[in-house]
């Protein structure tokens, strides 16, 4: 019921006094309100729900969610205990997972 | 399509699912709010890629679910009467009242119609001025603004043949009612992403502080709801309990303010029964005095109508995270899609109409955890299907 899906805005217009657009979601077009997100321009992706524009998709986000969720088993792997071979040496450390400092942490 | 591809990519899931491992050191209960997660969670098998002791309960977010019977059967009411066109969104068609459903009524002559958006009604409404055009107006916040909107402009453009049925639900009264019971079993949400975008997360901060429980605000594809997951096991790993936005790419604290002024202008919040769970007080929305003249609930005589449902549905305890489908002796026996007795079976984001859709009757994994935690609670057929290679 709360289904709402992202898509392309083609065109704005008016219509009895509301804003609209026309707005492609893979091969489909379908009209939506843009009351709710009248600064929406075209060729930008807006959330769609039951006919309305709720939201306006924030492109540097999703690429930047995208990309942390993307590198995550690379910096765990960094996160991981560094163990040193202290069998053999004076200096055996053990480093611990550095927490927060890795940078895939979403706000 | 753009931004749904990418967040279905199965290597990344099982990266995330990694990390979770490689954190988790004991076991938790999260649930995730609404109902589309709950769809998508069961859909995409992902309660069973988590980890041994990481468990999803259903929520109450599915406003289909908890719309309660009595008004389905006031909508059916009305929308028998002959001057009547009623108007709905496609996903109430299916729900039976005491009497057979929507599809019922219009096989039987009544003027029913599914309509794409609450706007459709005011194209109706011009196109039909001797006849009366009733919403069915229902949802959480997500949906409130789409349906504000039809009630502002019907008044504004005079259409006085315009009303709406109004069954609003908000998400955070339930959510505070899921944790002041002393059943309670949640330790950390999935919030509910959409809501959210309409509404922002502010109301969620005082919630996670004094009930001192993880609100991880999430989206809905597959990637969406791992990160979740993993967001909120990270804090209660932590010890912390703060609401933190998995969903940036869609909103912010603030949320969208014009809606939430449109909002406040149609709608005043009031109680509400739930289906399965009861009244919770301040839990909907009306429409306020100044739409009078479009609220359906007045215009027909229909209020008096009050149904009582079949005692042996659990589902208030399953949209409460105390069971789960597989607990319930009548769920894929005596209940299923097409003979629905109460709300998880009636609509598809229900938790056990999503159970049945993908086959969770027929080799139930997903329950295995579950019994497996806590084995007084599997129903003797459920168990019986376990034994017999249920998590092969």
């Amino acid at each position: 019921m709360c289904l709402a899906i992202p898509g392309k805005v083609i065109d704005t217009y008016d219509q009895n006094g509301l804003r609209m657009a026309r707005v492609q979601f893979g091969g489909i077009t379908r009209e939506a309100c843009l009351e709710y997100v009248p600064e929406t321009k075209t060729g930008e992706y807006v959330l769609v729900h039951v006919g309305f524009a709720i939201s306006k998709v924030d492109e540097a986000e999703a690429e930047r969610t995208y990309q942390a969720l993307k590198e995550l088993d690379q910096l765990s792997e960094l996160e991981s205990p560094f163990v040193e071979d202290f069998q053999d040496s004076d200096t055996a450390v053990l480093i611990p997972p550095a927490k927060g400092s890795s940078g895939n942490e979403i706000p | 399509m753009k931004y749904l591809d990418e967040y279905r990519d199965g290597d990344v899931a099982a990266r995330i699912v990694a990390e979770m491992r490689r954190i988790q050191t004991r076991p938790w209960v999260l649930m995730e709010v609404c109902g589309g997660q709950t769809h998508s969670i069961v859909k995409n098998g992902l309660d069973q890629l988590l980890p041994e002791g990481v468990e999803l309960v259903h929520g109450p977010g599915c406003p289909v679910c908890v719309t309660p019977l009595e008004m389905i059967d006031r909508a059916h009411a009305i929308a028998r009467l002959p001057n009547v066109i009623f108007c709905s969104f496609g996903d109430m068609l299916r729900v039976p009242g005491s009497d057979g459903d929507l599809f019922t009524i219009k096989s039987e002559g009544g003027d029913v119609r599914v309509v794409y958006s609450p706007l459709d009604c005011l194209k109706i409404a011009r196109a039909n001025p001797a006849k009366q055009v009733v919403f069915f107006a229902i949802g959480f916040e997500t949906t409130a603004p789409a349906n504000a909107m039809l009630a502002w402009r019907a008044r504004e453009e005079k259409l006085n043949n315009v009303s709406l049925l109004v069954s609003h639900v908000l998400v955070p009264p339930a959510l505070e009612a899921i944790l002041a019971s002393p059943e309670n079993r949640v330790q950390g949400f999935l919030g509910p992403g959409h809501v959210c975008a309409v509404m922002g997360y502010g109301e969620y901060l005082p919630i996670s502080a004094n009930y001192k429980v993880p609100i991880v605000i999430t989206g809905f594809e597959p990637l969406d709801i791992l990160e979740g997951v993993l967001m909120t096991v990270k804090q209660l790993e932590e010890g912390r309990a703060v609401v933190e936005n998995q969903y940036s790419r869609i909103l912010d604290q603030t949320g969208n303010l014009p809606a939430q002024k449109l909002i406040g202008k149609v709608f005043e919040v009031s109680d509400r029964k739930w289906r399965g769970i009861g009244t919770i007080p301040h839990s909907g929305y009306r429409l306020r005095q100044e739409f009078a003249a479009h609220d359906a609930e007045k215009l027909f005589d229909v209020a008096d109508i009050l149904t009582l449902e079949p005692e042996i549905c659990i589902s208030g305890e399953i949209l409460r995270g105390i069971k789960k489908p597989h607990d319930c002796p009548a769920f894929a026996t005596l209940c299923d899609p097409q003979h629905p007795l109460g709300a998880t079976m009636v609509s598809a984001e229900g938790a056990c109409a999503a159970y049945y859709a993908y086959g969770r009757h027929l080799k139930p994994q997903g329950a295995g955890k579950l019994h497996q935690i806590a084995p007084d609670l599997a129903p003797a057929s459920a168990g019986a299907a376990l034994v017999s290679g249920g998590r092969a």
